[in-house]
């Protein structure tokens, strides 16, 4: 009787645990303050800031095309949606339009961006639950796509290829044919993942019915993105505003029913497939023409015409050194990112500077919803559903 | 987006229930935007959150800017969307910086002592490390459970109080540091590069 | 081949004398000192620490453990979580005023003998974010032994630099550039010399902060 008690005491005791900042399964530095009573989870607090860069504070100390190489570097694994983001605010300010083969690259760019960030996650997060060879293939398929950027911008990471009217230089021969070559492999080695993860029990055991959060909650805490979408609601940015090549092309949403994780998976896997979809669609109906806008104002003149032409001379010699300036006013302009809704708001002075840029990053606002997956749960679940949240920490703390 | 006079017809019912509310409207680059005097936001917030017809039920962004020099300097802004009808709206709210008096009696307080003490209405008023005192606005955490990080994020760079947050404190930057980074006075810091050849060799 | 053989089978005998004794003994046994193979067999065999920052990380320690870019080659497989089981430490991101003190730590928590790769420009010398939230290289709070430069620098650069610590740590440390042109002792430490204050505008802006919030 005695030792009943005692052991129910030594069972209702809890632990405060700390994981992280350094540690082999946070995506990232982030840094929770778990309370375990034994194994279950009955409280989490997320610290961050571990890898906060002040980058929302150096982009009011450069001109606009110097801060797209800054707003790249925070989502770090999709960084073409950023680009993206601050290009179409800035574009929107200053009412330019971009021609429509700039509209259509960038639709190819953006979607392979979603498919490199939804290979990294699936690497990492089939690491984390233990199915060690993903890795291997994910990463194979990701210098794939790494192979294309290079070869199309010069940069595996951080490519700063799109610039306010466009993008900054049309794609090189033989892209296309690269391209084609990926798009036809890539549904099949999709197919290979899911063969090799979808009925395996171990993943399926520790994916399903865990970490369920009802819709109503999600959309009370502000998460979008593959989250939202696994719990039904069939929420996309790219479906609901028009921007870009989006409204020509014809995809769809996958959304789950459940919300567990195994849901969140599945929705991610399909968007993979979906958006090799809307780049061979992309591709096969890439208009031709100029890769950038034409107005010498905000868009560097081409190379060849400085030598023969004076004003361009004088645009381009204008746009290095001061920049083009803005005239006075704000806008936030949000796109769909691989995990939510990506929104930048810019407001500008008068002068060459933004006076403030700051991103709505998606995973800052789907970290609120990660203690109301894991509370109740194993720590062990917690692991999983931290994975299937899919933070990524630079975003989080820009 | 509500359209020019849709924002027009929104402000007039804002106006009907609650005088004074309502600063300004402004429409430029297909936006909506509703400029507010902070003491009304969550009466402002909650009839564009509940109201049939209106129903902006998810708030998409909230953020913080520094307009100095003009006056008011902070303006925290509510990105609110409807999505039934795919409608964005922006809230403004226009918040001055609070007259500091010299020395300040409460000096030393650590901001999340002087939040829980506004908590009740405003005064004492919350203050700052140094007791220079900071500009304060309701939270909207009850109205909107996804203000809370964000809120947090608005407070550790321009230091905007937000009363009613349950905790308030740094999020991104480190806990003891002092300082408002965001705000357009505070330097952009770093290190300057030092040309020492140059210097040495060619004076 | 047969021939090896039989003359092994000799000297196993005693058989092999004079001239032939000493022929094999040249061939086949080598040779050297404690330090070199001390060195050797550890620049063979490291365990570099799990440890990402920011996009760095996807390029080390991810991508270079994957299959196009093995760092299995080198010796370098075994990642290790723990700093107490790890050697190398490679900080792959920028790192911020919050992170230095945990850094700091994790190296402190490394036993001798480790070493320290600085990759990317963010760690090196905070890269493009010369701001009041990165420490400006990593190199203000410990020491550094190879610096990777890139942003952020491809896997195959990482493992040059992987390949010249290993040959620093065999003892002989590849100088580069400076050998080359014939510079070397034109090493200077830059910090804290006399541009190292802030100047001008921000000096002002500095004081003023300070007034404000009261530091």
């Amino acid at each position: 009787m005695a030792e009943a008690q005692l052991s129910e005491d030594r069972a209702s005791e809890v632990m405060t645990v700390n994981i992280g900042p350094h540690h082999p399964a946070t995506h990232g530095v982030l840094r929770l303050v778990v309370d375990l009573e034994g194994e279950v989870v009955r409280d989490l607090r997320p610290v961050i800031g571990y890898v906060h860069t002040g980058i929302e504070k150096s982009c009011e100390a450069q001109s606009y095309w110097k801060v797209i190489p800054f707003v790249e570097r925070m989502d770090y694994v999709s960084y073409f949606f950023q680009m993206e983001a601050f290009c179409g605010a800035v574009e929107r300010l200053i009412e330019l339009e971009i021609p429509p083969r700039a509209k259509y690259l960038r639709t190819i760019f953006l979607e392979l961006n979603r498919i490199h960030s939804h290979l990294v996650w699936l690497g990492t997060t089939a690491l984390d639950l233990g199915a060690i060879s993903m890795l291997w293939y994910c990463f194979r398929e990701r210098d794939k796509i790494l192979d294309l950027f290079e070869m199309a911008t010069g940069q595996r990471m951080h490519t700063r290829y799109f610039q306010v009217g466009g993008v900054i230089e049309d794609i090189p021969l033989g892209f296309e044919r690269k391209l084609r070559a990926f798009v036809d492999d890539m549904p099949v080695r999709v197919g290979q993942y899911e063969a090799l993860l979808d009925r395996n029990e171990v993943f399926l055991s520790r994916t399903k019915g865990v970490g369920i959060v009802p819709r109503e909650r999600l959309l009370e805490l502000g998460v979008t993105g593959p989250l939202l979408r696994a719990a039904g609601e069939p929420w996309d940015l790219r479906k609901t505003f028009d921007y870009l090549a989006y409204p020509e092309l014809d995809f769809k949403i996958p959304v789950g029913t459940v919300g567990d994780n195994y849901d969140r998976y599945r929705v991610r896997l399909a968007e993979m497939v979906e958006s090799t979809r809307i780049v061979e669609q992309a591709l096969e109906g890439l208009p031709a023409g100029p890769c950038i806008a034409d107005d010498r104002k905000y868009v560097l003149p081409p190379r060849s015409e400085l030598p023969t032409s004076m004003e361009a001379l004088i645009h381009h010699f204008k746009l290095v050194t001061e920049g083009y300036r803005v005239p006075p006013s704000e806008i936030y302009y949000a796109i769909e990112s691989p995990r939510g809704e990506l929104g930048c708001f810019v407001l500008a002075d008068g002068t060459a500077k933004p006076a403030r840029v700051h991103f709505r990053d998606p995973s800052f606002v789907n970290l609120q919803a990660f203690r109301e997956m894991s509370v109740g749960g194993y720590v062990a679940d917690m692991i999983a559903s931290l994975g299937m949240l899919d933070p990524i920490l630079g975003g989080v703390d820009r | 987006m509500p359209d020019a006079p849709g924002l027009e017809l929104i402000r007039g019912q804002i106006e009907l229930d609650h005088p004074g509310a309502v600063i300004d409207t402004s429409f430029d680059h297909e936006r909506a935007v509703l400029a507010i005097d902070p003491s009304h936001l969550l009466a402002v917030l909650t009839w564009l959150r509940d109201a049939p017809g209106q129903e902006y039920g998810f708030l998409s962004s909230l953020h913080a800017a520094d307009y100095l020099p003009a006056e008011p300097r902070f303006a925290v802004h509510y990105e609110l969307l409807n999505r039934d009808r795919v409608e964005r709206l922006r809230v403004k709210a226009l918040l001055g910086e609070p007259a500091s008096p010299a020395g300040g009696a409460a000096g030393g307080t650590a901001p999340e002592e002087a939040s829980a003490t506004a908590g009740g209405g405003g005064s004492p008023a919350a203050r700052g490390p140094a007791g220079q005192r900071l500009p304060e606005i309701d939270s909207c955490v009850e109205l909107f459970p996804t203000a809370e990080f964000q809120e947090r994020e608005a407070f550790d760079f321009f230091g905007i109080v937000f009363r009613g947050h349950p905790d308030l404190r740094r999020i991104l930057l480190p806990e003891d540091y002092v300082g408002w980074p965001q705000r357009r006075d505070f330097p952009v810091g770093g290190e300057p590069v030092t040309f020492t050849y140059n210097e040495r060799n060619y004076g | 081949m047969r021939e090896r053989q039989l003359r092994s089978r000799d000297l196993l005998r005693g058989d092999l004398e004079g001239e032939e004794l000493e022929r094999y003994v040249e061939e086949k046994v080598v040779m050297t000192n404690f330090e070199k193979l001390l060195g050797w067999a550890r620049s063979n065999s490291m365990f570099p620490l799990t440890f990402g920052l920011a996009c760095c990380a996807i390029e080390a320690p991810i991508s270079i453990v994957t299959a196009r870019y093995d760092l299995a080659r080198f010796g370098a497989e075994a990642l290790r979580a723990s700093p107490r089981q790890a050697d190398l430490i490679i900080l792959s991101g920028r790192v911020s005023i919050k992170m230095a003190p945990v850094v700091r730590r994790l190296y402190d928590q490394m036993l001798e003998p480790k070493w320290v790769m600085a990759m990317g420009a963010c760690s090196s010398s905070a890269g493009m974010f010369s701001n009041y939230a990165v420490v400006q290289g990593a190199d203000k709070f410990m020491p550094v032994d190879i610096y990777v430069p890139g942003c952020p620098p491809r896997p195959e650069a990482v493992l040059y630099g992987f390949t010249k610590l290993q040959r620093k740590i065999q003892g002989n440390p590849d100088p580069g550039w400076r050998q080359r042109y014939n510079a070397l002792g034109t090493e200077e430490w830059a910090r804290g010399g006399p541009r190292s204050e802030p100047r001008g505008g921000d000096l002002e802006a500095y004081e003023r902060a300070r007034e404000l919030t009261g530091a």
